[in-house]
């Protein structure tokens, strides 16, 4: 009976219709060689290190905390998409939409996991920026990804902040005119910045309340529809996709650098 | 088809000027791309706006009449008008008219300006500024956002801050 099982298995693993889709034939790996072969020729499993080693899936050592930021970010853009299907970034829309996804569509608590989930994740990063320190991972030969990492914080932070603004209620509008000011006083390219008043020739002034780092953010003076539109775009698409690709190369660089760094 | 021999010097000066034509284009390319993020038109309430005029606004008042829309508070005093400018000095919200208080009060972090616009408690590093105010042609005020005076640096001994009545 298991003979034939396992025979029925190996019939299904030689039909062309599996062999096109894993490279390998889909049989079960058996040797170190074989294993290293399933890596190396599935898109997904090559961003992965090929073996190992036992101290790098000690709770203890990593916290696991890049593992869950990555989770969390699964979440966050799984739960984002769909709040995408009730969402329009109008200053008509926008605040009803959210109340409404709130109280009438089906699974309400999608929001709220998309909510929650943006503040774990910032606190994820956060801590695992925090154990690659205190463990002293940033040495060579790691010290890029840790550049990496300075980015991807950066860029969790972006995304934090771009998202805050899309419900549109007194909490978003506030605290986004309290991020864009900050942005007015970025040295040269903010009009409150050091050396902007230094950007002049006579009386002409090139950094000024209608063009400046602050002005590029919010695309206006003040926040409006128009700053609405702009941090929807970067909340939804340009930030989501850059964060993809420099995940991508942290995750790779992990491999490369030869895996989790060794406790000492 | 002769074959020419192409020289290094030929072959390396090719290059050279390929990659200085591509990254010239790259560089107009990612200046145009930047100059697209600044719109030439602005869906917004204009710099500069009528307020009606003088007699409408009493003494010892603060107007909120043109705060929502212009961000603007008149006020007017027994020698006569300034426009004060509704963003906070700290980072920017919009401050309440308490009229019981007689004060500016910041929602965002508690900053309290008095009357005149000068900040005296909270985290606000300056006083509130103030908008160019002038008397049109029709007898109504002028209000211009895009001239400010700043109490910090003496320009409100300015006469243009000033609308004396
Ligand atoms: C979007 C946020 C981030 C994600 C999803 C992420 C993900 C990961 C993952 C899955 C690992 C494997 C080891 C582990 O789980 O701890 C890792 C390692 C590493 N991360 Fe991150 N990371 C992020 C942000 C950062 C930040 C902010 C830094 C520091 C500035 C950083 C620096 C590093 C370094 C240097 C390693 C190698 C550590 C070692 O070899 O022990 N990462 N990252
Ligand atoms: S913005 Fe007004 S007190 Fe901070």
């Amino acid at each position: 009976m298991l003979d034939k099982l396992k025979k029925l298995l190996e019939n299904i693993r030689q039909t062309q219709f599996v062999r096109s889709i894993f490279r390998m034939g889909g049989g079960f790996p058996r040797d170190v060689r074989q294993r290293m072969f399933v890596m190396l020729n599935n898109f997904f499993m090559h961003l992965h290190p090929v073996r190992i080693p036992k101290h790098a899936i000690k709770i203890k050592y990593t916290w696991c905390m890049g593992g869950l930021s990555f989770f969390i970010f699964l979440v966050l853009a799984v739960t984002g998409m769909l709040l995408m299907f009730y969402y329009r970034p109008t200053v008509e829309f926008a605040y009803g939409d959210v109340m409404d996804m709130n109280e009438q569509v089906p699974l309400g608590i999608m929001r709220e996991i998309h909510r929650w989930g943006a503040h774990l994740m910032i606190i994820t990063v956060w801590l695992h920026m925090f154990r690659v320190f205190m463990t002293g991972s940033y040495k060579p030969p790691r010290e890029f990804n840790w550049v990496i990492g300075v980015i991807l914080l950066l860029l969790t932070m972006l995304l934090s902040f771009t998202g805050y603004l899309l419900p549109w209620d007194q909490l978003a509008i506030w605290g986004i005119s309290v991020g864009s000011n900050m942005a007015a006083a970025s040295p040269f390219a903010g009009t409150e910045g050091p050396g902007a008043s230094l950007l002049k020739i006579g009386s002409i002034n090139f950094v000024h309340k209608g063009a400046d780092a602050r002005f590029v953010l919010i695309a206006g003076r003040f926040i409006g529809e128009a700053a609405l539109v702009r941090f929807y775009v970067l909340h939804c698409v340009v930030l989501p996709f850059t964060i993809m690709i420099f995940m991508a190369v942290h995750f790779w660089r992990v491999r490369k650098d030869g895996g989790i760094s060794k406790p000492l | 088809m002769s074959k020419e021999k192409v020289t290094r010097r030929v072959f390396v000066s090719w290059i050279f000027l390929g990659w200085t034509l591509f990254l010239a284009c790259l560089g107009g390319l990612g200046t145009m791309l930047l100059r697209y993020l600044f719109p030439n038109v602005l869906f917004e309430p204009s710099q500069s706006f009528k307020a009606g005029y003088p007699e409408n606004y009493a003494v010892g008042e603060v107007s909120l009449l043109w705060k929502s829309k212009h961000g603007v508070w008149i006020v007017r005093t027994a020698e006569g008008l300034y426009a004060l400018s509704a963003v906070c000095t700290h980072l920017g919200c919009t401050p309440n008219w308490l009229s019981g208080e007689k004060k500016f009060k910041c929602p965002c972090h508690g900053s309290g300006f008095r009357f005149s616009g000068i900040n005296f408690e909270g985290p606000a590093p300056r006083p509130l500024e103030r908008f160019k105010i002038l008397l049109g042609d029709d007898g109504q005020i002028l209000v211009d956002k895009t001239k400010k005076f700043q109490q910090e640096k003496g320009e409100w001994n300015d006469p243009a801050s000033f609308l004396a009545i």
